[in-house]
């Protein structure tokens, strides 16, 4: 049992998350080894696509191990937490928009291009601040946490939970999704934010750049999965649980559901914010469709396949999936999507607890036996 | 001039002033007092001009028929369902009405549920550690560290609860009457001064009922306990004094002898076995 005193240091000292941690940064460490040192043309060499590509992974990772945080710990099943990414890659977006400056088309030096195009003569009010770096990379925590916060604390307060609290999340994105469509909303429409060039005064367009936006993704991705482990090694994290399973009883012990509900539920927001901020250098567009319903849909099927309440299982979900994906939709892109939900229901069917469910009863069978599949059992949490 | 006495008068708190989480002031003997309760849903009448008062340190059984509000009466004290009219208070200064659930379980009301509710997915020694009487808030229980004299309080009530082989065990696979005495263990981890206890011994075998009389009187004393319970062999192991209720209000009040005795009492129940 770890007896660090700090909540954010105790899963340092836990086995899962050393491994977690290890294999993460030699990942890393290898793939940015293999795009430096091999020569172009190598068998071994990795291609500056492959590490924006597997950036991107990166990214989804850190926002199933968001879901995860909420639906696997606090039992809120968000089918929404796609808006906070997408907020998160929209304070983004704006900066690197404002980085542009006057090399745009129509090179006018403070308006971004579509607001030149709509006959705009002067920046909304919320572009303002834009242009600094540490302003956006505040807003980029603060905006989707401030949307969380009014949000859950709507929802919390009038004690909507389960099936209603997932079709409001529901809700919530495709609304923001049709907002961003309008051009009115200040925000490009349908067309997004895109044709970035710098960020920080590196050229995007770089390989050495790209590189080191993967690294600072592997990074992010590391600190979000401790701050997420400190949370749910911390009694805190077994109130989270407490309520998952039984809301009524929590609160006659005295803890205030509701508080607990919306502090975890911002703090994943952030995080998914954090994982969209990191996303639209690298994909180097954002643009209304990432609040679609479907894409917050298919994170949670992400968690699902790798396992639920386990944080890890998330982050291989999200690979897993979206390496699948990237090869699916270049064989035969038609079929993705059954191929998708045939390997969830697969999953589904003859493996509750997901990948990470796989891994546990290979190194533990004995503890596994009397697990009820039907609701996840945070392993370590005992910690 | 005696009003500026008064006004001037340096020993005297004024009620406004005293601070709000104050002890429960039990010097006029009853911990709980209720008044001319009413609680209607759609028209029926679940609790009728219901009085109650239970003393410090009192052990208190109530029994009644089915439908005769038992559960609604617990729902009032602990805050979950609001009364039409009717005063309830808890000792002499808090009127438990303003209050919320979890405001009601920190000024020391603990109550267990007829099903037994506990946290399957943790750990025994979790499910207590939860329950502890500790700040609640949240960023308190994020930093929570595991004191010895926590783990000390616990290991304590897991000896009092009988359950100190099962310490690392998830709840979940507990008998029966095992979650029922966890639960109980639960509310002594918050050092209630009142607890109320939902038919503790339903679907407990023989043993399991005489272990729990035994658990609930050696409690008696130290804290107040009210006991709602349907088996009359269990109430008459443990009673001292019993409530009857019948269709939302009191029936009779004594000992178990003068109640099984009432002929208003043999009435209702004998009328509802017929």
């Amino acid at each position: 049992m770890p007896t660090s005193q700090t909540w954010l240091l105790r899963p340092l000292q836990e086995r899962s998350t050393q491994i977690f941690l290890g294999v993460l940064f030699a990942a890393v460490a290898l793939v940015t080894l293999l795009h430096l040192i091999m020569p172009e043309g190598h068998a071994l060499h990795v291609s500056a696509y492959t590490v924006t590509l597997l950036g991107k992974y990166l990214c989804y990772a850190l926002l199933a191990v968001a879901v995860d945080l909420v639906w696997g710990y606090l039992g809120i099943l968000s089918l929404g937490h796609g808006a906070f990414f997408a907020i998160g890659g929209y304070a983004m977006g704006m900066y690197l928009m404002r980085q542009i400056g006057d090399r745009g088309v129509y090179g006018d030096p403070v308006l971004p291009d579509f607001m030149v195009f709509l006959n705009w003569d002067s920046l909304p009010w919320y572009w303002q601040g834009f242009d600094m770096a540490w302003f956006a990379f505040i807003m980029v925590l603060l905006a989707p946490g401030l949307l969380a916060l009014v949000f859950g604390f709507l929802a919390f307060r009038s004690r909507v939970t389960g099936v209603y609290l997932s079709i409001i999340t529901q809700a919530l994105t495709f609304a923001l999704m049709l907002a961003f469509f309008r051009n009115e909303m200040g925000f490009g429409g349908n067309n997004g934010l895109t044709d970035f060039r710098d960020i920080l005064g590196f050229n995007l367009r770089t390989d050495s750049t790209r590189l080191g936006l993967f690294i600072a993704t592997g990074i992010a991705l590391a600190i979000g999965y401790v701050i997420c482990r400190g949370i749910v090694t911390s009694k805190l994290g077994r109130v989270s649980v407490a309520c998952r399973d039984a809301e009524a009883r929590t609160r006659f012990l005295g803890y205030r559901v509701e508080r607990v509900q919306l502090f975890v539920f911002v703090v994943s927001a952030m995080l998914a914010g954090v994982a969209g901020a990191l996303y639209v250098p690298q994909v180097g567009i954002i643009n209304p469709s990432e609040f679609s319903p479907l894409f917050s849909i298919e994170v949670v099927v992400w968690v699902a396949l790798g396992g639920r309440a386990t944080l890890y299982g998330a982050v291989i979900g999200a690979i897993l999936v979206n390496y699948a994906k990237t090869v699916f939709t270049g064989v035969m892109p038609d079929a993705w999507l059954f191929a998708l939900g045939g390997l969830f229901v697969l999953v589904t069917v003859f493996l509750p607890k997901g990948i990470a469910g796989l891994l546990q009863k290979r190194q533990k069978p004995d503890e596994d036996s009397n697990a009820d599949p039907s609701k996840p059992k945070p392993q370590e949490a005992t910690a | 001039m005696s009003m500026f006495e008064q006004l001037t008068n340096r020993e005297r708190v004024f009620e406004f002033l005293a601070p709000e989480a104050s002890p429960v002031d039990v010097r006029h003997g009853p911990i709980l007092y209720l008044e001319d309760v009413n609680v209607s849903f759609d028209g029926f009448k679940a609790i009728n001009n219901l009085n109650l008062t239970i003393d410090d340190g009192e052990l208190r059984c109530i029994i009644g028929p089915n439908g005769a509000g038992k559960t609604t009466m617990m729902d009032i004290i602990t805050g979950k369902t609001r009364p039409d009219t009717g005063s309830v208070w808890f000792g002499s200064r808090h009127n438990l009405l303003t209050k919320s659930e979890p405001d009601i379980a920190s000024l020391g009301i603990g109550r267990k549920f007829q099903k037994p509710t506990v946290f399957e997915a943790l750990t025994v020694f979790e499910n207590l550690e939860l329950a502890m009487a500790t700040d609640k808030r949240i960023l308190p229980t994020l930093t929570a560290i595991m004191k010895p004299e926590f783990r000390d309080r616990i290991d304590e009530v897991l000896e009092m609860i009988g359950l100190k082989q099962l310490r690392d065990k998830p709840a979940g696979i507990l008998s029966h009457g095992q979650k029922q005495w966890l639960e109980i263990g639960m509310l002594l981890m918050q050092k209630p001064r009142l607890l109320l206890v939902d038919e503790p011994v339903a679907g407990m075998t023989e043993q399991e009922m005489e272990r729990t009389a035994e658990l609930l009187t050696s409690l008696a004393g130290k804290q107040s306990v009210v006991v709602v319970e349907h088996d009359m062999g269990f109430v008459r192991s443990i009673a001292r004094q019993v409530t009857v209720l019948h269709q939302g209000s009191v029936l009779a009040e004594g000992t178990m002898d003068q109640v099984s005795n009432d002929p208003e009492v043999i009435k209702v129940y004998l009328g509802e076995e017929a």
